[in-house]
């Protein structure tokens, strides 16, 4: 059987396809002012990874923010059931999981059978989400991979006192005044959204394994501050972005 | 030869010195420092009188922001930094004012500050900074009864509206009253956090909403947002708004539309509360040092 699963993000949308219990396809698209073009688009993407064409795909879950608007879907999933779904196909051993996209932050509690037991959510701040470290990037006019690296070769941690990321860009340029190291900046930032997360799936409690997903999870200065602030090594999973997509694209496989 | 980019969010810098007043006629002669995280001013008083200001934005560090906004009231004088008898140190800066005797809270300068420049009528003074919000509750005698911030996020401050003034390429100055030519209001922006409130805004543009529509929602959700603030501390007449955003007349008169009356209007530069709560303390303790020195 062939399904497909389509997570309309904030930022972006992502498409799954898969062929009995594999992945064969995905795709990627900027959300657009046009959500049903942005879609389409992923969609054609994922199509021509897997060499099939939209009359093959048997049947269409979707998830995410936009899920009501996608185009093709007969079945739908709440964002926070399509992680649980998605991350426990990937690893059933992950009791926990972290996911943090461009605009926002779960935690997710899953049972034993990957059902999503409990959740915590930061969807009115950016301080908790990707939208963060991008903006304390361009404050430091840097590409934000090359500003995540810097944080692992920081020797100090130094506090970060503002918790908003308009707040946190003026003491980032007053670091940067100061001459403080780019790399104890990087940390200082990274440091700082990982609090946030943590306290946050403090709330429905943290158990291993624990898998992080989301666009963020490519960010290893992200990463690396969320082991040593969870005292434990994450699972970041291949293409930490699309879970929940798989999410949904098992939703449609029935399972 | 590269232009360079405007910086629309930029306020003026001002100083003043007052044309009446003959210092040396003067008994105790009294000055506050207000080191906000934004701006700083600092204030001359000559028995209790506004004798001379400046108002300038705050540098990297917060000793020599004092240092500039002082020298700049100054300026105009002939006064010396020695002829001053006593001064008192407030904001986000306090404790660093190298001038300073001593610090006080902003929380209590303001208060004190609000009712020499609105009169002993306020009861509740909303002072909307750079990067906090406060609505406070006062006595005739300016003192402080009750008070609830927001310094943990910018949503209702003055760094989101200089966000977006950037945004929209308007100067700081003109977003408020550009945001009242609107015929009908529209829905406030939803967003809470100034990130994402920009991210909506950008939004809006491509759907072909002008500038001062998107003005409108914004100015439209920060009243809201320090109306919350105000309802929970118990609002009550008179009323005065303090800080930079006293001067945007499109926050000003959404905020008073959503309370159902109007704010008393400024007789002074609103941002000057604070410097002007802590130059009448200042004045109260020269004089009880002098008692005390018999």
């Amino acid at each position: 059987m062939i399904t497909a699963g389509i997570d309309l993000g904030a930022k972006t949308v992502k498409v799954v396809i898969l062929k009995d219990e594999k992945v064969i396809g995905r795709g990627i698209a900027v959300t657009g002012l046009d959500q049903k073009e942005s879609a389409e688009k992923a969609f054609a993407g994922a199509l021509q990874e897997a060499k099939l064409e939209l009359k093959d795909i048997e049947k269409v879950a979707a998830t995410g923010v936009g899920r009501t608007e996608a185009p093709y879907a007969t079945a739908h999933i709440t964002e926070v059931g399509a992680d649980a779904k998605g991350a426990f196909f990937l690893n059933p051993a992950v009791r926990t999981v972290i996911d943090v996209g461009g605009e926002e932050g779960r935690g997710i509690k899953c049972s034993a059978e990957g059902r999503a037991l409990d959740f915590a959510i930061n969807e009115k701040c950016a301080a908790g989400a990707g939208a963060f470290t991008e903006a304390m990037a361009r404050a430091l006019e840097r590409p934000l991979v090359e500003f995540a690296k810097l944080a692992l070769s920081s020797t100090k941690s130094i506090p970060m006192n503002a918790q908003c990321a308009v707040f946190a860009e003026s003491e980032v340029v007053s670091l940067i005044h100061a001459k403080t190291p780019h790399e104890d900046i990087s940390r200082a930032v990274h440091d700082s959204i990982a609090d946030r997360i943590i306290s946050m799936v403090r709330r429905v409690g943290i158990e291993k394994e624990v898998m992080l997903i989301g666009g963020v999870a490519y960010n290893v200065g992200f990463v690396n501050s969320l082991n040593r602030g969870l005292n434990l090594e994450v699972v970041v999973p291949d293409h930490p972005e699309y879970v929940g997509a798989l999410g949904a694209a098992l939703t449609a496989a029935g399972k | 030869m590269a232009e360079e980019k405007k910086e629309y969010w930029r306020w003026l810098e001002s100083n003043w010195t007052s044309p009446d007043i003959d210092w040396k006629k003067g008994d105790v002669i009294s000055a506050g420092v207000d080191v906000g995280s934004v701006s700083t001013q600092a204030v001359i008083m000559v028995d209790g009188q506004l004798y001379a200001y400046a108002n300038m934005r705050t540098g990297s560090d917060s000793p020599n922001s004092a240092r500039n906004a002082f020298a700049k009231a100054l300026e105009n004088t002939d006064l010396t930094e020695k002829d001053v008898e006593y001064c008192v140190g407030t904001g986000y800066g306090r404790v660093n004012v190298p001038m300073a005797q001593r610090a006080i809270t902003e929380i209590a300068c303001h208060a004190r500050g609000a009712n020499f420049m609105y009169g002993p009528t306020v009861r509740t003074v909303l002072d909307m900074g750079g990067q906090d919000c406060k609505a406070i509750r006062i006595d005739d005698k300016g003192k402080v009864e009750s008070f609830l911030m927001n310094d943990k996020c910018a949503a209702g401050t003055g760094r989101g509206m200089e966000v977006f003034s950037d945004l929209l390429t308007v100067s700081i100055n003109e977003v408020g009253a550009m945001s009242l030519e609107v015929e009908v209001e529209p829905e406030p922006v939803s967003s809470t956090c100034v990130i994402f409130a920009k991210t909506e805004a950008t939004g809006l543009l491509r759907q072909g909403w002008p500038k001062n529509k998107v003005l409108a929602a914004y100015c439209r959700a920060m009243a809201g947002r320090v109306n919350e603030l105000l309802q929970r501390v118990g609002v009550e007449k008179d009323f005065a708004i303090t800080g930079g955003i006293a001067k945007n007349k499109g926050v000003v008169t959404r905020i008073e539309t959503l309370l159902g009356f109007t704010a008393l209007p400024p007789k002074y530069d609103t941002q000057l509360a604070g410097a002007v709560g802590a130059a009448l303390f200042a004045k109260g303790l020269a004089e009880k040092e002098r008692k005390a020195k018999g």
